[in-house]
């Protein structure tokens, strides 16, 4: 359904995705982790059609067998909302503050699909139900002020699905919210993407909200996808170097912060941060905060080693001690 | 919001009525005396006395206020020393005049200068900005008297498409609307160029907002963006220039007026102050500062119409 073959933005020199792969077909839950700057929001973007007017795209984009790669503003209004939607990360500020909600759901559905505003309205009800919005007849004529985050959410995930998409793409969705409020947020999306056989691409730094949701996990770094495979064996047996790392940052709620001998114990981190976009390494992207770094890494770029159907990692590591 | 509405009103009120204050003390301090300008010089001193006990010069200043005021609520503005009529009567004849001139100078205003304004946010830092912020930046530089003459030298000299002045009424339709476009463009081009800049940077600021993106996400077109989604967001600060321009509309029919020579309020006021005709200035700066505070009396109003949060505050 969507295809993606060696996908790469640039600005200029520097490149804001590299190289991308992807499948996503009808019923998938992909999820994409990956710190700031890894890349992760200019592949929604892409799919979107709204990378920005000074990313450079080259390489093949299809949605239902269509190349999106080159095409332009138009032919993508008629993708949006019909055929990909998209939640983004502050629901605070992604809703017209001086438009009701309702109106704002029913827009698209009136603008696409012709209906009428007794229809779209009807339509809009049904979506506040599926979406968990208590009191929707009275929600709809609320402008966003009167809501909480959480609600607000929902009204967006509403409005991603006014006009039945193939693919809903949630960037950082739940970044924003509680934390009650965000688990409640992740499995409403993972239970509407099963039940309307939807695919979805949960995009997210927080790894048990991915774990939760998705079947597939693509874990990114500098624009390069560095490793792939089915959840729950990636977050269990990481291959890639930056996902053991990204795995070993997150606090363990069981130990509490304390060692075996009841002390305080640091959070490992991965050292250093994401160098900006310019100053990447041309080889692997993690080298130079890589623990286990071979002399070539930075000037050499790994491929992309399959350990298992399914499954992967690009590290000259795995490259050449199994698979040689 | 009825309190607020309350406020606005009590406010409304006492501004005028500090202007009442100031318009009849600064015409009153003012050199030049009515009775001498009314007999001419040739008059005896026993005639000006005479004139001065009857126009009520001689009673205090005080008295003299609070029966202006008094008179003026019930519509009495007295008698015009030059046009020997009642003063109401020259303006009830004249204002629809100005009043065209300057609602016709704000829809035009509100066009141009909002189509620009957009087009000029949505084509940031390209051809379409350049050129309205370049055409903008002349009109702001140009004074409109002088524009006035440009156009009519063009337009009314020597292309001859339309009259170069006067008003002859709205019996013939046609006639009266053609004598009217010079004014109106005079009048709305120099107010159109801040406008549309203020439109510019008020829509960009709102561009950058989630929102828009989200949209644009829902797979709505540019044009329907920007003029549904970015617009009504960016109208505050533009409502807020509007209600001031407004204000610079009406007070700028008394330069239009007169170079177009149109029978309104502009004219109405350059010639009574040059006949130091007491009664009828008053009237008009009163009614002139009237306009310019109800102007920013309904742009307080429009707020909360535009913005349902400001409801909840207010």
């Amino acid at each position: 359904m969507i295809e993606l073959e060696s996908l790469s933005a640039h600005f200029g020199n520097a490149a804001a995705l590299r190289d991308a792969n992807l499948q996503i077909r009808r019923g998938d839950r992909l999820g994409i982790v990956g710190e700031s700057g890894s890349g992760k929001t200019m592949l929604a973007l892409c799919l979107m059609g709204m990378a920005p007017d000074s990313a450079h795209l080259t390489g093949r984009l299809s949605i239902d067998g269509r190349d999106m790669a080159t095409a332009t503003e138009r032919d993508w209004r008629q993708m949006r909302s019909r055929r990909v939607a998209m939640v983004f990360q502050e629901p605070m500020a992604a809703l017209n503050p001086l438009r009701r909600v309702g109106d704002t759901v029913m827009e698209p559905m009136l603008l696409h699909e012709n209906l009428s505003r007794a229809e779209a309205r009807a339509r809009a009800l049904s979506l506040f139900e599926e979406v968990g919005i208590l009191n929707p007849e009275q929600r709809l004529r609320q402008f966003p002020h009167e809501m909480s985050g959480g609600q607000r959410q929902r009204v967006l995930i509403a409005l991603a699905l006014a006009c039945n998409p193939a693919l809903l793409i949630a960037d950082e969705p739940t970044t924003a919210l509680d934390a009650n409020v965000a688990l409640r947020i992740t499995d409403l999306l993972q239970r509407l993407a099963r039940e309307r056989d939807m695919a979805l691409v949960f995009i997210s730094h927080d790894l048990a909200a991915v774990a939760r949701a998705t079947q597939e996990i693509v874990v990114m770094y500098g624009g390069d996808m560095v490793e792939r495979g089915p959840t729950a064996e990636v977050l269990a047996t990481p291959q890639h170097p930056y996902t053991k790392g990204l795995l070993g940052a997150r606090p363990d709620p069981a130990e509490a912060g304390r060692d075996a001998n009841g002390k305080r114990r640091r959070l490992p981190t991965i050292p250093g941060s994401v160098p900006p976009l310019h100053g990447l390494p041309q080889g692997c992207r993690f080298a130079g905060r890589c623990p286990v770094e071979l002399a070539h890494c930075a000037d050499q770029r790994p491929v992309f080693t399959p350990t298992e159907p399914g499954r992967g990692a690009a590290c000259h590591l795995l490259s050449e001690t199994g698979h040689d | 919001m009825a309190y607020f509405l309350f406020r606005r009103t009590l406010g409304f009120v006492l501004t005028l009525l500090a202007v009442s204050v100031v318009v009849f003390a600064v015409m009153n301090v003012l050199p030049g005396d009515p009775a001498l300008t009314i007999l001419g010089m040739d008059a005896s001193d026993d005639a000006l006395a005479a004139l001065r006990e009857q126009l009520g010069l001689n009673e205090p200043l005080a008295t003299r206020y609070f029966s202006w005021v008094w008179n003026a609520l019930q519509g009495d503005f007295g008698l015009s020393h030059s046009f020997r009529v009642p003063v109401s009567e020259l303006i009830a004849e004249r204002l629809p005049m100005t009043i065209s001139l300057a609602i016709a100078g704000m829809l035009v205003t509100l066009v141009l200068a909002l189509s620009l304004g957009i087009t000029a946010a949505a084509q940031h830092r390209r051809g379409g900005d350049w050129g309205v912020m370049f055409l903008s930046q002349l009109g702001i530089a140009v004074p409109a008297f002088w524009l006035s003459i440009l156009l009519v030298m063009l337009f009314a000299v020597k292309l001859r498409w339309l009259p170069p002045g006067g008003f002859a009424g709205w019996s013939d339709p046609v006639a009266a609307l053609r004598s009217l476009i010079l004014p109106t463009v005079a009048l709305a081009l120099v107010q159109s160029a801040v406008l549309a800049r203020v439109t510019r940077s008020s829509a960009l600021e709102v561009m950058r907002q989630d929102f828009v993106r989200t949209a644009r996400a829902s797979g709505l077109s540019q044009r329907r963006v920007l003029w549904r989604h970015v617009l009504p967001n960016a109208l505050v600060p533009i409502v807020t220039i509007v209600g001031m321009q407004f204000a610079a509309l009406v007070t700028g029919t008394i330069v239009i007026e007169n170079v177009f020579y149109l029978p309104g309020l502009g004219r109405l006021i350059f010639q009574s102050i040059a006949n130091r005709d007491l009664p009828t200035v008053q009237a008009l700066v009163m009614l002139f500062a009237a306009i310019v505070v109800t102007a920013n009396f309904v742009v307080d109003l429009l707020y909360v119409v535009i913005d349902p949060r400001l409801k909840a505050r207010t």
